[in-house]
């Protein structure tokens, strides 16, 4: 068992950054219910955001500690535009029409965004190399830790902090909790909702450009399909910490991280279950636990019980 | 029963639209065809996009080439030949769909493809059926040729079916081999992808390493599209393997060796040749570097006969890896069109030309691109040719070729 630390180590790096991306599905549906299936694609497009400004803004042989902050600046306008758009002329026009009809256009929006990216982007057909940090493993025990994972565990808790304190504490966080609550009574007290909507969307937008680089960095390569993948697990994230929550996107995205780490590494261990455990058998034991977690708390972990949603 | 009847209901919908447009097409040779002669197409069925798509657009080129080469050529007279290119994606079904298109449209007398073990045992039986001759320049599984229980009673499934690639059952031996006894490497830790190749791969591995005496440290298996390894690099390290054999593509197994390298196991991948291509060292980068995969035959880069093939190919612009099957779809090719030309006489196609061009390809004797063609009683190539490659400095480079009969 010697290796634990560093499997839950391994465990959090990839939980941070389901959690990074759930942010993004729970703020949009905790203010309009609405499950946009394309933020998955909103974070693919944010990586090769990132991965346009390193190749064709930044001159040759920048700095990776100057390149880093125009990337993720850069990635993040990316994924905000889109995402901005995507609620603009996709979802704003169906703000009234049935559940179904915007569903049905996010999920129709992700492939555009998915097919949009492989044919125009140059290369985009394979995986793209992302630019690497170039400094060692680190050790801290019996754990190392990779270049590419630092920037996932400083990032992840400081998006995470200056969230909770942008939604407690400022003037426009306490208009998106209004909202959440009942949009129709912020209206009334004079909460421009749609304002509130967009900035909702922005901030899922940048968040999930933020996980895109931490995901460049840390496997090297960004792909055009890449938000497929992600992009559900860190839907499964957010329901399993409780949709609406944005403590329980981050709380959901590290328990699933831990779930597929642990695993892949113990559970071919226990007797007779050789056969249903290792890194092929990492996502049923993730579903399992959204299963039983559902079963015994349908509101997710830290979600509240509200009778007219999901 | 309701999916049966949509099935039906489909194929027959399918197969109208097809006989239209090829009455159509035809319509228009007539109107425009100065030179007079038949059109014979030659299917081709591989992931031109995705996954696998680098050594896909390999197959699509070099049938290509060898399609010019007889056109050129006038290999066989009052033929004129055109190559039908179609996309599965790597996706069985996809390929299935492939198949059904190829098999509707008369003037596809042979298919090269596909490229994945997978895709063609969805493949099979829809040409089976139809009795078109279908060569495969890379797939690897023993019982595509040899049956379900190839290693007691080979029995040969599909009459149709031929490859110009040798088999897995030699590939995983020659590579246990070459770890053990050149190597040295005594400890192995197995991987694979749950494919059938990719399984099939790392059984016989397992089987040829713990034979010639070298242990095994631990097992695994990894989904396709997975990105994530950092939880199996760990058990890998923890296990003190000082191999890592992977049974799968390079879509998987380069960054399976980029997180190894990085999670400090400095012990090289060993895998087939689903990840003996150049995308795998560009997208691994340094961390490839030391890196080993068998391929089968031998490289066309080293091959005298193949140097014709690859100026050819690089002269006509076209995209994709030829280095792993592009000599063999070559050959595949050329195998086909041999057959269509003792088949065909003066842009004759006859009735059964199908079938025949089955028989005359099974008789194929030449020398190809990648060494001497011809088909045994499975439909197995005769040149068991096998190759392992180790990256060094960057490149791919032929550490050790030979023959291997198990």
């Amino acid at each position: 068992m010697h290796t634990l630390p560093q499997q839950l180590a391994n465990g959090l790096f990839l939980g941070s950054m389901y959690g990074l991306i759930a942010i993004g599905y729970t703020m949009v549906y905790g203010i309009v219910q609405l499950i946009n299936f394309a933020h998955g694609e909103i974070f693919m497009t944010g990586g090769f955001g990132a991965l346009t400004v390193y190749l064709y803004v930044l001159p040759d042989g920048t700095s990776m500690w100057i390149a880093l902050p125009a990337m993720l600046i850069g990635g993040g306008l990316v994924s905000v535009l889109i995402a901005v758009g995507a609620e603009r002329f996709a979802y704003r026009p169906l703000r009234g029409a049935p559940r179904l009809a915007p569903l049905i256009t996010a999920i129709g929006l992700s492939l555009a965004l998915q097919q949009a990216v492989f044919n125009w982007y140059p290369d985009a057909k394979t995986d793209r190399n992302f630019p690497q940090l170039a400094f060692g493993p680190w050790h801290l025990g019996s754990i190392s830790i990779q270049s590419g994972s630092v920037f996932v565990i400083i990032a992840a808790p400081l998006c995470m902090a200056a969230l909770a304190f942008f939604v407690r504490l400022s003037r426009t966080g306490r208009a998106m909790q209004a909202t959440a609550q009942d949009p129709d009574t912020a209206q009334l007290m004079g909460i421009d909702t749609n304002r509130i909507i967009v900035i909702a969307f922005a901030i899922g937008g940048f968040f999930a450009a933020v996980a895109a680089v931490a995901y460049g960095l840390r496997y090297g390569q960004i792909k055009y399909d890449m938000g497929f993948q992600m992009g559900l697990k860190a839907f499964t994230a957010a329901v399993l910490g409780g949709i609406g929550n944005i403590y329980g996107a981050m709380i959901g995205g590290l328990v699933l991280g831990l779930a597929e780490t642990m695993a892949t590494s113990y559970i071919d261990n226990i007797p007779g279950m050789q056969q249903l455990g290792g890194g092929g058998w990492s996502s049923v034991w993730a579903f399992v636990l959204l299963i039983l977690v559902l079963l015994f708390r349908p509101q997710g972990l830290v979600g509240e019980r509200v009778a007219d949603r999901a | 029963m309701r999916h049966r009847s949509l099935v039906i209901l489909t194929s027959v919908l399918t197969t109208g639209a097809l006989t239209l447009t090829a009455c159509g097409s035809r319509n228009d040779n007539k109107g425009g065809g100065s030179s007079g002669k038949t059109e014979v197409i030659i299917g081709v069925d591989a992931p031109l996009t995705g996954q696998n798509s680098a050594t896909g657009l390999g197959i699509q080129g070099g049938v290509q080439v060898a399609v010019d080469d007889a056109n050129k050529n006038n290999l066989v007279p009052g033929v004129t030949f055109k190559v039908q290119a179609l996309d599965d994606k790597a996706i069985p079904a996809s390929g299935q769909q492939n198949a059904t298109q190829l098999v509707n449209n008369d003037k596809v007398l042979g298919v090269v493809g596909p490229l994945n073990s997978g895709v063609a045992t969805q493949m099979q039986q829809v040409f089976a059926t139809a009795n078109l001759v279908e060569i495969s320049p890379s797939n690897t599984a023993p019982e595509l040729t040899q049956g379900k229980n190839w290693q007691t009673k080979k029995v040969r499934p599909f009459k149709t079916y031929f490859r110009t690639a040798t088999t897995d059952a030699l590939q995983g031996g020659f590579a246990a081999d070459y770890a053990y006894n050149t190597l040295k490497k005594k400890n192995v830790f197995v991987v694979d992808d749950k494919q059938t190749y990719g399984a099939g791969l790392a059984k016989l591995f397992t089987a040829g390493f713990t034979k010639a005496g070298g242990k095994v440290a631990g097992t695994d298996h990894v989904n396709t599209g997975d990105t994530d390894f950092s939880a199996l690099v760990t058990k890998i390290k923890n296990s003190k393997a000082d191999l890592v054999y992977y049974g799968g593509q390079y879509d998987e197994s380069e960054k399976l060796t980029k997180q190894l390298k990085d999670g400090g196991a400095k012990v090289p991948l060993f895998g087939g040749d689903g990840m003996f291509s150049d995308t795998y060292i560009q997208t691994a980068g340094k961390t490839a570097e030391g890196d080993l995969a068998t391929s089968v035959g031998q490289p066309v880069d080293t091959l005298a006969s193949a140097q014709d093939f690859i100026k050819k190919y690089k002269a006509a612009g076209l995209k994709g890896d030829y280095g792993t099957y592009g000599g063999y779809s070559y050959d595949a090719a050329t195998a086909i069109i041999k057959a269509i030309g003792n088949v065909v006489k003066d842009g004759k196609i006859p009735s059964d030309a199908r079938a025949q061009i089955v028989d005359q390809v099974g008789k194929t004797k030449f020398d190809g691109v990648a060494g001497p063609v011809a088909f045994d009683q499975y439909g197995d190539t005769t040149n068991k040719q096998l190759t392992v490659y180790q990256v060094t400095n960057g490149k791919w480079k032929a550490v050790k070729s030979g023959t291997f009969n198990g």
